[in-house]
């Protein structure tokens, strides 16, 4: 469904800035697969993403999308494949168009858009059952402004628009970092469910280690553009923070010894 | 003073058009388009020498249409592709055309290549046109009639005019109402509003921008080829300040008459284009100015319709806060 192959990426090359934030990563997702990215900051979590929706594209390696050869496809022509939810609640949606505006927007992802009435009553009636599964009552509020909403509230409808035309590849970079605790807890569910509804290969960044556990059946943790640790499918299940904690610290420790061997 | 006003309802309603495609690139698209200045004219230059050339003036006031959106559309590539930032694109545009438009006029006449201006005294306009299955229907004597009944001692010569252009102002917010509702009209808006999230759906914002101006723009040039056939000439400096002209309707009318909808909103922005009008022919009438002062007056018009909507937005926020306060207390 999702292959990256050997991609690498360095930010101002050959400046005192040159940044190596992808090195040489290989990952291949299956049909159905749930993956849960962990990393310290700046580990290339983002970047790897960005590299997957085509806002970045790679100095060295490929991006197949369902067995096609993405890597030089434009961000707009991929996302046809590929739903996105960003960290900041205000990045997935138009504030000054309203909620099924905004549904119509995302339903014509699929398709070119015509000139055709982006809602009409069939749509409407559509638009409203999807609502209606988040339980924030948005469905009675079709035509209030996406600006109006609380940020847990935009959050759930930008779920809602990346996952209801069923793309190929759901892609979640931190969507919960930004919302309370308990909006935050809303929104997981709210994911699980949408997920294993639509059976959605995805791939989710968090720095939730708990909810890295709890979601999805694999798990991988980067680190310095490059993927340390990767948790399969028969091992996630009995997988705790303790265990994770002393993966990290195990490799860290490795890595740091590496490094004072190199500057001895 | 009736017949001022008057006139300047009729101008009101044509310029409309011109602000309607201001709307498109400030507001919706988020473009600050400086395209206009140039592509009105275009426009008039386009219309008025056609029509000197024999073509009937509706044919003329399409391919005018047409002319404008080409400039948007160059506009927007400049922009998009030349990645030039958007007030520098417009500037480029509104400075080249300037020559083109002197260009179309020299097309007007086999003794020049390029004129500063086209009259077009005789020729037949479309108010013109339409005139004379308007005349005929006796609606004017009847108006006439009701109106000096109200007590009015200047009557205008025909309200054919202003009948014919709020049909078809009103026609072209409709269009523009139901094209901002349209899937591609969405993602306009979208464009306008968020570009990362509506890259995100699909969309290819480049094309998205570049038709947007188009469009925009031949609104624009539209509204020009109906000044130059109603002010009966085309002139190479009549798009100075139009830019100005525009913002000020879009800003008059959404201060008035608020953003709540697309619909409203179109509508405030025609009625913005009015009331601009009504205020520069009651400008014109203070003593000490005159017409070479309207550049000016057009200017402070639109630092009062900036300025005065942000001095009463703050004194009603010290109201309400002074509200809540006492009831604190
Ligand atoms: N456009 C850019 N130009 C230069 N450097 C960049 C750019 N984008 C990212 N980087 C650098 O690349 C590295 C990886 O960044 P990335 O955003 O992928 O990290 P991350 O794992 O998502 O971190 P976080 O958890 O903080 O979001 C960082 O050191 C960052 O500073
Ligand atoms: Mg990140």
């Amino acid at each position: 469904m999702l292959k990256l192959e050997g991609i690498t990426k360095i930010f101002n090359e050959g400046t005192p800035d040159e940044k190596v934030a992808l090195n040489h990563i290989n990952l291949h997702l299956k049909p159905g697969d749930f993956v849960t990215v962990i990393g310290s900051n700046g580990a290339g979590k983002s970047t790897m993403m960005n590299m997957i929706s085509g806002v970045l594209t790679p100095d060295v390696g490929k991006v197949w999308i369902d067995g096609k050869d993405v890597t030089n496809l434009p961000e707009y022509k991929r996302s046809r494949y590929i739903g996105r939810v960003f960290q900041d609640p205000m990045a997935g949606t138009a504030p000054s168009m309203t909620i099924e505006e905004n549904l119509a927007i995302a339903y014509a992802r699929n398709s070119s858009r015509t000139l055709r009435l982006g809602v009409n009553r069939e749509r409407r009636d559509f638009f409203r059952t999807a609502l209606e599964k988040l339980h924030l009552n948005l469905e009675n509020r079709l035509n209030a402004k996406v600006g109006l909403l609380s940020g847990g509230e935009r959050q759930a409808l930008s779920l809602l628009m990346a996952t209801f035309t069923k793309p190929s590849i759901l892609l979640l970079d931190e969507h919960t970092a930004a919302l309370d605790p308990s909006r935050a807890e809303l929104i997981t569910n709210l994911t699980k469910q949408l997920v294993e509804e639509n059976q959605l290969t995805t791939l989710m960044v968090t720095h939730n280690m708990q909810q890295a556990i709890d979601l999805g059946n694999r798990l991988i943790m980067m680190d310095k553009g490059q993927i340390i640790l990767e948790v399969n499918e028969d091992q996630k299940p009995n997988l705790t923070i303790p265990d994770l904690m002393a993966e990290f610290e195990r490799i860290r420790g490795e890595k740091m010894a590496t490094d004072r061997t190199l500057l001895g | 003073m009736f017949t001022a006003m008057f006139g300047a309802v009729e101008q009101g309603i044509i310029y409309a058009i011109m602000a309607l495609g201001v709307y498109l690139t400030f507001r919706v698209l988020d473009f600050p388009d400086l395209t206009v200045d140039g592509s009105f004219v275009t426009g008039a230059a386009t219309a008025a020498t056609m029509i000197v050339l024999g073509y009937h003036p509706i044919v003329a006031s399409l391919v005018a249409l047409l002319a404008g959106f080409i400039a948007g559309c160059i506009t927007g590539i400049l922009h998009t592709k030349g990645n030039i930032n958007p007030l520098l694109a417009g500037i480029i545009m509104m400075i080249g055309l300037y020559s083109v438009n002197l260009r179309i006029m020299g097309l007007s006449t086999e003794n020049a290549t390029s004129l500063p201006n086209v009259p077009l005294l005789n020729s037949e306009t479309i108010f013109a046109k339409f005139a004379k299955i308007w005349e005929p229907l006796g609606i004017d004597s009847f108006i006439n009639n009701i109106v000096a009944g109200l007590g009015a001692q200047t009557l205008p010569q025909t309200w054919g005019n202003l009948f014919m252009m709020i049909v078809v102002t009103l026609v072209i917010k409709l269009i523009v109402d139901w094209f901002l509702k349209t899937e591609i009209g969405l993602a306009i808006r979208a464009t306008g509003d968020n570009k990362r999230m509506i890259r995100s759906f699909s969309a290819n914002t480049d094309n998205l921008i570049i038709l947007g101006v188009g469009l925009s723009n031949a609104l624009v040039a539209f509204s020009g080829a109906l000044i130059a056939q109603y002010s009966k000439y085309s002139d190479a400096t009549m798009g100075i300040g139009m830019i100005t002209v525009g913002l000020a309707s879009v800003i008059i009318g959404e201060a008035i008459f608020g953003t709540k909808s697309i619909m409203r909103t179109t509508l405030a922005v025609i009625v913005g284009a009015m009331i601009y009008r009504i205020v520069l022919a009651i400008a014109l009438r203070v003593p000490f100015l005159d017409a070479s002062d309207m550049k000016l007056i057009t200017a402070v018009i639109v630092i009062l319709a900036l300025i005065v909507p942000q001095a009463i937005e703050k004194q009603k926020q010290k109201k309400r806060k002074a509200k809540r306060l006492q009831a604190r207390v």
